[in-house]
């Protein structure tokens, strides 16, 4: 852009930020339950986007780019309203520079302006990302939680698709979980997942085998019905297997086997 | 009958949106629970063949009838290096992966018609229907 319309533009500063100071309150107004200096800042806070972003460095813009972009999304006001105050901007600023400059010189402000939307755009989508790639960890680090419920019994509940990375979770935490809560029976229940395929029937397999290895004994439960006959139909063996329907006779079976069981209190 | 549209199988993903899509046709089909079952295990056996063994492949689904019957169609296309021993790859136990080699030999026996095609540097396609009863 010639310096001259940036000069120009910086001269008319104040202008444009009443007139575009209504456009934006308005748009972030919609916003129910957004006090009126949250308002006020974030206002701002996109007017020096604008204006900052004229006179200063390309990788300055991006960081701050960024920056303004997390804010939004913590205060999950959509992008789209500013990007219409932007194009509300381009408008004032436009026919102001219509009655000054040549074609050429008002298309390279137009240009400026289209590339910082789409750079606005950029960092909105960087930051979903980023938010779904922390949902993704916490969704991981709760995956295959090992639970201690009695001395030396422990279960670790499925629930859910397992793929090769949850596979792999599932087997690192039971091994880790067993030498830690010193477990002798571990109860896996099944009853959440919902397709029980010979991906993850091998992997119950090498996991049993597994915890068979560290000197512990695995049950797998929470067989319902429907997966026990698709089990058989791809012809896979699980009678070598420890098995229980449900997790209440696991856990009864795993009672017995460190010669223990729960009786009622005899009242006397 | 009704086409749906087919799923891509390109990431892991993939394979779970196939058997969703498979077990919700199925429902409205009114397959009980156990056939359900049936259903979306053998499209997640498909889908994960097409997973590990091609690079790009896609699972179509479909309501058939034929005279009284009503059934669903269930069809793995890929174009990957195809199958060179169709007899082989369908015993029980024969896996180039490490696998348990259970899955195509299980989806024949999931299933009520099991059709397979394959053309070697050319892909495979697999044709299933499953009946009503
Ligand atoms: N779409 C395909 N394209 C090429 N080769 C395939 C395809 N599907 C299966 N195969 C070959 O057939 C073999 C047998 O497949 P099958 O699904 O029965 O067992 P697997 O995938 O090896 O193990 P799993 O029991 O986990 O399914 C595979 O190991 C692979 O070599
Ligand atoms: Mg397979």
């Amino acid at each position: 852009m010639h310096s001259s319309v940036i000069d120009y533009i910086h001269q008319r500063k104040t202008h444009y930020i009443t007139k575009w100071k209504e456009d934006l309150t308005q748009l972030v107004f919609q916003q129910e339950g957004l006090s009126d200096d949250l308002t006020e800042d974030i206002t701002n806070e996109m007017i020096d986007l604008v204006f900052d972003g004229l006179f200063s460095e390309e990788h300055e813009q991006e960081e701050r780019l960024r920056r303004f972009a997390d804010r939004l999304s913590h205060y999950g006001l959509p992008l789209s309203d500013y990007i219409r105050g932007l194009q509300s901007m381009r408008q004032t600023v436009k026919s102001d520079l219509d009655a000054q400059y040549s074609e050429g010189q008002v298309a390279a402000f137009e240009a400026w302006l289209d590339e910082l939307i789409s750079k606005l755009v950029d960092a909105g989508a960087k930051t979903q990302e980023r938010v779904i790639d922390l949902q993704n960890v916490a969704l991981k680090e709760m995956s295959a939680p090992l639970i201690p419920v009695f001395d030396r019994i422990s279960v670790m509940p499925l629930i859910g698709t397992i793929d090769t990375k949850r596979a792999q979770q599932i087997m690192e935490n039971l091994l880790e979980g067993i030498i830690e809560f010193r477990t002798q029976v571990v109860l896996i229940d099944i009853t959440g997942v919902p397709v029980v395929d010979t991906m993850v029937a091998q992997h119950i397999i090498k996991v049993s085998k597994a915890v068979g290895l560290v000197g512990s004994k695995c049950i797998i439960v929470g067989i319902r019905p429907e997966i026990a006959q698709t089990i058989v139909n791809l012809g896979i063996d699980l009678s070598k297997f420890s098995t229980t329907s449900n997790l209440k006779e696991g856990v009864e079976t795993a009672l017995a086997i460190t010669q223990r069981e729960i009786t009622p209190l005899s009242t006397s | 009958m009704r086409t749906q549209p087919s799923v891509e199988v390109g990431t892991e993903w993939g394979i779970v949106s196939a058997r969703q899509a498979g077990r919700e046709l199925a429902k409205e089909v009114g397959f009980n629970n156990v056939d359900q079952a049936r259903i979306a295990t053998a499209i997640s056996e498909l889908a994960r063949n097409i997973y590990l063994y091609t690079e790009n492949g896609v699972i179509e689904l479909e309501v058939v009838e034929k005279d009284a019957l009503k059934g669903m169609k269930i069809i793995a296309r890929d174009d990957g290096p195809g199958i060179e021993n169709i007899r082989d790859v369908m015993e029980d136990g024969y896996s180039s992966s490490g696998g348990l080699g259970a899955g195509l030999p299980g989806v024949k026996r999931l299933l009520d018609e099991f059709d397979i095609e394959s053309e070697l540097g050319n892909g495979t396609v697999i044709s299933t229907i499953k009946w009503l009863r």
